[in-house]
């Protein structure tokens, strides 16, 4: 499916955009840290918590867990929030 | 008499914006600039490793992303990301697990252990790195452990920016000792290569009314370790300034010798590379609210020469009233040359040499970022 990254993530994908697959957020944040090794861990914690300025929306929809189910034509949309100057 | 046999010192200054590093001639007069590396990333520290003279390790986050390290072996050409950063173990299934927010410092191994480096974290996290600081796991037990998690407190317990694990020290001659301290938490010993810990508390003072039986009360700000006597350490803690002699457990308040319109309350502090006797601590204000500004402002570094029992003011070429900006406890250094060359950069971005052990201070760049780390390292 389709992945939109945000700027401060192109370091690692080099690019806006980009293809993942996986039957929830879960799975498809680590078939994209199998691509772009360490990119998972800029947006999880250990703790498997999305991180606090990280947002993620799949189609348009804002999604908090990662256990959230997804489908081939979803568009997931990974947006880095405000987090002060 | 001093001589003038300066290798090639090269600082590291780490900001709340990215890193620079400032390359010196041979007398330190003239700085080349490199940077910004990171631009955007808060760096909490950048070391050189002492072992080769060329890997460097930064510790950074963005305001967005989490916590990683950067490795370059091309003394800031290339950077290569960990793999696996520092990262608490993950908590079992209903309950809460801590997670680290930025690696906060970093400490190259012995010249005895190749490519091994310790890292402390933000909130309080011990971790180990045995090739080279890419990838990072738990070291010893403490961060797990029920008391040793009481005594590091909550996040709401901790300095403005989380809660830290820093001055992680090596006795250089013997493996099993090592050394740590906590904001908040207290100062801990290892005798056994870190598998278990114990305080080192006392002769410390706490803030009024609370318990100094207790660690979580006790706010080391810096801790130094002197190469020239391993078993001489130095304290800049937010109720003084100490030195501790082994095989004694027992810190003095050296601090008390300060001139008392002064105090002794301050963040960095910076020990000679050959002699034990003497030490810089960076005054600031911490009196009413803690305004965390140089005294009265007139900022000003104070030395000691006999080990903490006078101290003398060194000011000249700093300036003279109103500079309100302070230093940051990893933001004081001294290089291994001689004279000893000095070293710090403010809050206010500004990067100060201190020429023949402080004695002229000079501004070798203005208008950087917020700083937070300086270290000084020897090319080779």
């Amino acid at each position: 499916m389709k992945i939109v990254i945000p700027s401060a993530l192109r370091s690692y994908t080099e690019n806006g955009t980009t293809e993942a697959s996986g039957a929830t957020l879960a799975a498809v944040l680590t078939d994209l840290d199998q691509r772009y090794a360490g990119i998972r861990f800029r947006m999880v914690d250990e703790q498997d918590r999305i991180r606090r300025h990280i947002r993620v929306f799949v189609n348009g929809e804002q999604v908090r867990e990662l256990s959230h189910p997804l489908k081939p034509t979803d568009e997931v949309i990974i947006v880095q929030a405000l987090s002060g100057g | 008499m001093a001589h003038n046999t300066s290798k090639s010192v090269v600082l590291m200054v780490a900001t709340r914006k990215g890193a620079w590093l400032f390359h010196g001639s041979e007398a330190r007069h003239a700085w080349r600039i490199d940077g910004p590396h990171f631009l955007g990333h808060v760096i909490s520290h950048l070391v050189l490793d002492p072992r080769d003279g060329r890997t460097l390790l930064a510790a950074a986050k963005t305001g967005h992303l989490g916590p990683t390290v950067f490795r370059s072996t091309d003394l800031g050409a290339t950077w290569k990301e960990a793999t696996q950063p520092p990262a608490f173990s993950k908590a079992p299934e209903g309950t809460k697990g801590r997670a680290v927010d930025h690696t906060f410092w970093l400490t190259p191994g012995r010249a005895t252990e190749p490519n091994v480096w310790y890292a402390g974290t933000s909130p309080q996290g011990l971790f180990r790195s045995e090739d080279g600081g890419m990838t990072w796991k738990p070291f010893s037990s403490i961060n797990d452990d029920p008391q040793y998690r009481e005594w590091m407190g909550t996040v709401q317990d901790g300095t403005p920016d989380g809660p830290k694990l820093h001055s992680i020290i090596l006795d250089p001659r013997d493996p099993a000792h090592l050394y740590f301290a906590m904001s908040g938490g207290g100062v801990h010993e290892s005798l056994d290569g870190g598998r278990k810990w114990s305080p080192l508390l006392k002769g410390l003072d706490v803030v009024e009314g609370f318990d100094r039986s207790q660690p979580t009360f006790h706010d080391p700000h810096c801790i130094r370790i002197c190469p020239s006597n391993p078993d001489r350490l130095y304290q800049q803690n937010h109720c003084g300034i100490y030195r501790l002699d082994r095989p004694s457990d027992q810190w003095v308040r050296i601090g008390r010798n300060m001139p008392k319109p002064v105090g002794d309350i301050g963040f960095p502090l910076v020990v000679h590379p050959r002699d034990a006797d003497r030490a810089w601590v960076f005054p600031m204000d911490g009196t009413s609210v803690w305004p965390r500004t140089s005294p009265e402002g007139r900022p000003a570094v104070y030395a000691t020469r006999d080990a903490g029992g006078t101290w003398q003011r060194l000011d000249a070429g700093l300036p003279r009233e109103q500079a309100w900006w302070t230093v940051k406890r990893q933001a004081m250094t001294a290089d291994a040359s001689d004279p000893v060359g000095l070293y710090f950069g403010t809050t206010s971005g500004e990067l100060w040499m201190g020429h023949d052990e402080g004695s002229e201070w000079t501004c070798i760049a203005r208008h950087l970022p917020e700083i937070y780390a300086v270290e000084a390292g020897e090319l080779r």
